[in-house]
């Protein structure tokens, strides 16, 4: 300690912190600032060039998306539609098929009816006809037959024999 | 926790490493070891002039190659004259009636005949005037700091001219002081707080790495193995991280938190002595270092001399190169070392307040 002590010189160490001061101060000024400055501006350059870079990656891939999306969707559109029209189609068939066996149940019912009706209306004409046509023999049988009483009877009976038949 | 453990390693490592080393030179007794010893000694030392070289020459004179420097004194006014006026303390310098010579590489009053008058421990009694010289340190630290502003102001310069890309010579410094930035500042420091030492901590960084060099070439200047320098350099550690320091720092000095109150009273003197111990640990180790690294290499090349024999020759000299090599490293450890203790100190002073867990 004591040869550390003697060895100490005030001159040194007076001149060595003056000039270490001194050449501090001239190199923050006129170094240090401005290398850290221009470094950290470049590391910030560096650092914001990259970042946009990254940004414009993922603009990239979003609109990479996007368009992905679009067509799946466009293609699902497209299957839905297809999928719509094949159903009205069917649908249509269907409904056309119903229809038709409605209409055809319908006519044909009507036609039975009309038949039916037809057959009724038939039957009456006819009946009236044998009816006409039954009293015009009667008269002319009557006529003929109505010449004498007995045989007006006996017609008059077998007449009313018939009659019953019917 | 963990990073303070690994430096501590790595230093105790590294600091039993270099006292091996000095402790394997043991010099002795014969009159060739003695010369290269005081050699030796009066290398580690600073001095009046900048002496490169010296021989003795046929008629037996010493002959320096070198030149002189200025010698100021305080001595009732100031006294400048060059110090070629002591023959390289060889003689008496007479100034406006007043005489002074060295004795141990201290300038002394003396009279005429240039007499030092010894008390019982052998100090001198003369008196000593107050010594601002330029000596052999001072004009390494001026040569020192005007190359760093040479060197850094044109790397500042190359960014503008040559669109933010360091250019030259600065292309190898760019580095290093990013990694000063980015691997001791803003770890120790804190994204917050670095800013405000990291022209200090450059410019210590560089100026003890190329002192250091300095120290390795053929000049041989050990200035950074010079206890005045140490001194200033770990001063301003010092008043750096005292005058910066926050509430929290303060706090943790006088009135640890998260201790029972025995505890913090037990804590405050050794904390406070802590403020004194860690800047004190950095002037004497890089001192001890440099000034270790200087002894051993000179120790190893004065063996050539003591061996005088091919292989034992040969033998030292291999091994003053291998330690060379090791000092070059060393010149950049003690550097980076200096400078990261530095951080970490100042580190301290700006912490934020944080969890009572410590």
């Amino acid at each position: 300690m004591e040869k550390l002590l003697e060895e100490f010189s005030l001159g040194l160490f007076v001149w060595q912190s003056l000039a270490f001061v001194i050449l501090l101060f001239l190199l923050k000024k006129f170094a240090w600032k401005p290398i850290l400055e221009a470094v950290d501006e470049r590391e910030q350059g560096i650092k914001s060039a990259l970042e946009s870079a990254e940004k414009a990656k993922l603009e990239m891939e979003n609109l990479q998306a996007d368009n992905e999306k679009l067509l799946k969707e466009a293609r699902l559109e497209r299957d839905a539609m297809l999928k719509e029209a094949r159903d009205m189609k069917n649908r249509m068939i269907e409904e056309a098929k119903d229809e038709a066996r409605d209409e055809a149940t319908k006519l044909m019912q009507q036609a039975q009816q009309a038949i039916i009706s037809e057959k009724h209306a038939a039957i009456a004409e006819l009946k009236s006809q044998v009816a006409l046509l039954s009293i015009d023999i009667a008269e002319k049988v009557l006529k003929s037959e109505l010449a004498n009483e007995q045989k007006q009877t006996a017609l008059v009976e077998s007449l009313l024999k018939d009659a019953k038949i019917n | 926790m963990d990073r303070a453990f690994k430096y501590n390693l790595f230093l105790s490592i590294f600091l039993g490493f270099t006292s091996i080393l000095t402790a394997s030179t043991e010099p002795s007794g014969t009159d060739k070891k003695t010369e290269i010893k005081a050699y030796i000694n009066h290398h580690l030392k600073d001095s009046y002039d900048f002496s490169i070289t010296s021989y003795t020459d046929d008629q037996g004179q010493h002959q320096y190659i070198g030149f002189s420097l200025p010698i100021i004194l305080w001595d009732n006014g100031l006294k400048v004259f060059s110090s070629s006026k002591f023959h390289h303390g060889e003689t008496v310098a007479e100034v406006d009636g007043n005489f002074y010579a060295i004795e141990h590489n201290k300038i002394y009053k003396t009279d005429e005949k240039g007499t030092i008058n010894y008390d019982e421990h052998h100090h001198p009694k003369n008196a000593k005037p107050l010594d601002f010289s330029i000596t052999k340190s001072v004009v390494m630290i001026l040569i020192t700091g005007a190359l760093m502003f040479f060197l850094f102001r044109n790397l500042a310069r190359s960014y503008a001219s040559n669109g933010s890309i360091a250019k030259g010579a600065g292309r190898f410094f760019e580095p290093i002081v990013l990694y000063i930035r980015d691997d001791i500042a803003i770890p120790n420091i804190g994204q917050k707080h670095y800013k405000r030492y990291m022209s200090y901590l450059l410019t210590i960084f560089f100026f003890i790495w190329f002192l250091n060099i300095f120290g390795l070439t053929p000049l041989g200047v050990n200035v950074t193995g010079n206890i005045a320098i140490t001194f200033s350099l770990a001063l301003l550690t010092f008043l750096i991280t005292n005058f910066t320091g926050n509430k929290n720092y303060w706090k943790h000095i006088f009135w640890m938190p998260g201790v029972p109150v025995p505890m913090k009273i037990i804590l405050a003197p050794i904390e406070l002595l802590g403020v004194f111990i860690k800047p004190f640990s950095l002037l004497i180790r890089l001192y001890a270092n440099m000034q270790a690294g200087h002894i051993v290499l000179m120790s190893l090349i004065g063996l050539m001399f003591i061996f005088k024999s091919w292989l034992g020759s040969s033998l030292s000299f291999g091994l003053a190169f291998a330690i060379s090599l090791i000092e070059v490293l060393v010149a950049l450890l003690q550097a980076y070392i200096f400078t990261m203790l530095s951080a970490l100190y100042f580190g301290f002073a700006v912490e934020e307040h944080h969890d009572e867990a410590h």
